[in-house]
């Protein structure tokens, strides 16, 4: 959670300065943050915005519902760099403008993940969106933080493997 | 131990090796033993058990060969992992590090490919010209050597989660030769190595030393003799020849990246298949302008990876399957050669899991949405195997070189690969067939996930009888230039159902033999 401020903003606050950004994440002026204010992302070189439509995106790509929001943040971070801020750029803007042509106002104001999804599907072959969905197959699976609500249990070594530890415990075959 | 050997760039007298894996490694130690002097020159670094790492992503950035290489023909591999034609291991001992440890002999017919399934149209089949009875004592020293389960006394290893409902559905569907397989895992304490903990990551190197590695085994008991040096980070670029057409040695990149020259009496490329028949070719001279060892044209022909591929399936319940030993067990009826299903040749079906990571990036490569991310949702309920069978060998499934060129200047592989029918009739067999096996285990959901990366490189240095089908002859020995030999997987003449390393160190163990008693005779 490195990559994340744990911030002191209160949820008043966060309130009364943010503008809904869609159904999941509030945004408001440098940062994005979950409606309950329990995180929050800082976004300094990108906009609000593409930061609330990427970490939407991660959803609608690779949704668990059992995964938190934060995960998902983790996981486009590293799109807020200066590198990195016109690929992001246009390819919100290129999905936006996808949205609209679906009759939304853009991608964030599909209410329905299926909508979202079939946005999704006619930009599929974009660098834009391989670059994104690539990026998540490590940078969403490989946060040892996610790994327990999956039941993946990692290394076993520090504990002496499992010889003593369940290797043979299956117990309704 | 006593102190490793050093040898003097100018010694002609030793025998060059490139690669310490289960070839390389294996048939270092074993000159070694017989008094012969070895120097092994290694791309990668050296990492022992203690250094591992137990975690997928992090273990593959320390051991996978990650240098580039170039991809072609239809496999999947060539669209979704186009510049990682492979999943294999640069360090002191290679793959060896890396492997199941499933230590499978060759059915007596596999020998003759040709012979026992007729020419099959594409394919370029051939006969090995050696055969089960001439392999059998080899095969002892092999199985004693990697202190392999279930034979010569050995107890098989005790299933775990993702075995019991792997064999429960087997034997629900009517197969009889299931077991927990014949492993180089120890199931009790041999060879100073300690029994399985049942740790898992066994494909991220074993930290018990319970699987056997040439790394920790014949590596270090070769250097105890005195007759052998590992230069670790030793790139090698090329071999050199003289007029009369005998090699003299090769060129290297040392460690840091400086060119030297080792000479050679004898030099053996053991660099698995890519690499030793990319050395091969550039290794081109006037002399041999289509690159060493290859009059015949073969070098870098007939890729094979085996025909593969897995079946996952979600239950109700949890199966954990990660728990343990990755490859826990096999069924074997479906290895024999019965053409009625359609196919030549056969398959192996073994217990496998990936850990989340690597789950992610495997099961559909691409695939994104719900009808992904919900079989992920269900990691925990997972069981797995993986589909091994034999695949056809076709002279335009090749290693050549590529247009790109690695940080030393150095034409990598292309590896080009295209599924023969009979690979594709074979793989949909097995996929029915494993689906078929968890479905009487109460599967909610099964899914048929293609290939990964290879892992089994076989077949692009072949070995013949006759030297205009092959590259090397029954010893390892390059049809064209007696001085050098090849003692990796490339000199596979058909892949036969097996996992390849057991084969891989009994023709080392047997080439070692060879080489000692030419050397002795003035012969080489």
């Amino acid at each position: 959670m490195s990559q994340l401020r744990k911030q002191g903003l209160t949820r008043r606050a966060l309130l009364s300065r943010a503008v809904a950004a869609g159904a999941l994440a509030v945004a408001g002026p440098g940062f994005i943050a979950a409606p309950d204010a329990a995180w929050a992302v800082e976004v300094t070189a990108i906009s609000e915005h593409e930061m609330a439509t990427l970490l939407q995106m991660a959803r609608d790509i690779y949704p668990h519902d059992r995964v938190g929001d934060r995960h998902y943040a983790v996981a486009v971070k590293s799109y807020d760099m200066d590198d990195q801020k016109q690929m992001v750029a246009e390819g919100i803007a290129a999905l936006d403008a996808a949205a609209k042509e679906a009759g939304f106002d853009n991608y964030l104001a599909a209410g329905w993940e299926a909508d979202r999804v079939a946005i999704l599907r006619g930009i599929e072959d974009t660098p834009f969106f391989q670059t994104v969905r690539g990026g998540l197959v490590t940078g969403l699976y490989n946060q040892k933080e996610v790994w327990p609500i999956f039941g993946y249990e990692g290394e076993s070594f520090s504990q002496g493997g499992y010889i003593a530890r369940g290797f043979d415990d299956i117990d309704w075959l | 131990m006593a102190k490793a050997a050093k040898f003097e760039l100018t010694d002609d007298s030793v025998v060059v090796i490139v690669g310490t894996g289960a070839g390389g490694g294996v048939l270092a130690n074993e000159l070694a033993q017989k008094g012969v002097k070895v120097v092994a020159l290694e791309a990668g670094g050296r990492y022992m058990p203690e250094d591992y790492v137990n975690d997928e992503w992090d273990s593959f950035g320390q051991l996978a060969w990650v240098d580039p290489r170039t991809t072609s023909g239809d496999w999947r591999v060539a669209k979704d992992f186009s510049g990682l034609p492979a999943w294999i291991v640069k360090a002191v001992g290679g793959t060896s590090i890396h492997w199941a440890g499933a230590s499978l002999r060759f059915q007596d017919h596999e020998w003759k490919a040709l012979t026992n399934y007729g020419a099959v149209e594409g394919a370029s089949l051939l006969d090995w010209p050696i055969d089960g009875a001439e392999m059998a004592p080899w095969y002892d020293k092999a199985e004693a050597k990697l202190g392999v389960t279930g034979v010569g006394g050995r107890a098989r290893l005790p299933g775990n989660n993702n075995f019991k409902v792997f064999e429960k559905g087997a034997l629900a569907v009517g197969y009889k030769e299931v077991h927990t397989g014949n492993m180089a895992i120890n199931s009790a304490d041999y060879d100073d190595r300690m029994a399985c903990q049942q740790t898992g990551f066994c494909f991220q190197g074993c930290k018990w030393g319970a699987k056997w590695s040439s790394a920790y085994t014949d590596i270090p008991r070769g250097e105890a003799t005195g007759n052998l040096e590992v230069r670790d980070h030793a790139h090698v670029a090329r071999i050199l020849h003289d007029d009369s057409g005998k090699v003299t040695g090769v060129e290297y990149f040392d460690k840091d990246g400086n060119l030297q020259m080792q000479k050679a009496r004898i030099v053996a490329v053991a660099g698995n298949s890519f690499e030793s028949p990319r050395l091969l070719l550039n290794s081109h001279s006037s002399m041999f302008p289509d690159g060493l060892a290859n009059r015949s044209g073969q070098v870098g022909r007939n890729y094979m990876r085996h025909t593969t591929g897995s079946v996952y399936a979600t239950f109700e319940q949890p199966v954990k399957m990660w728990r343990g030993t990755t490859m826990a067990g096999i069924i074997r009826d479906e290895a024999r050669h019965d053409p009625s299903r359609g196919f030549v040749g056969g398959y192996e079906l073994e217990t496998l899991s990936l850990g989340l990571p690597f789950m992610a990036a495997f099961l559909d490569p691409g695939a994104w949405g719900r009808e992904f991310t919900t079989a992920l949702d269900s990691y925990e309920n997972m069981a797995g195997m993986w589909i091994v069978g034999e695949d056809m060998p076709q002279a335009d499934n090749r290693v050549t070189l590529s247009d790109t060129a690695d940080k030393f200047g150095l034409k990598v592989a292309n590896v080009n690969f295209s599924d023969h029918p009979n690979d594709i009739a074979m793989r949909d067999h097995a996929y029915a067939r494993g689906q078929a096996i968890y479905k009487a285990v109460g599967a909610t959901r099964t899914l048929p996930t293609p290939p990964y990366p290879s892992t089994h490189n076989l077949g692009t240095n072949r070995m013949s009888d006759r030297p205009e089908d092959g590259v090397v002859n029954k010893h390892g020995q390059s049809h064209d230039i007696a001085n050098l030999f090849v003692s990796d997987g490339s000199q596979f003449t058909t892949g036969a159902a097996e996992n390849p390393t057991l084969t891989i160190v009994a023709l080392a163990i047997r080439q070692a033999d060879h080489i000692a008693r030419e050397m002795a005779a003035g012969n080489v």
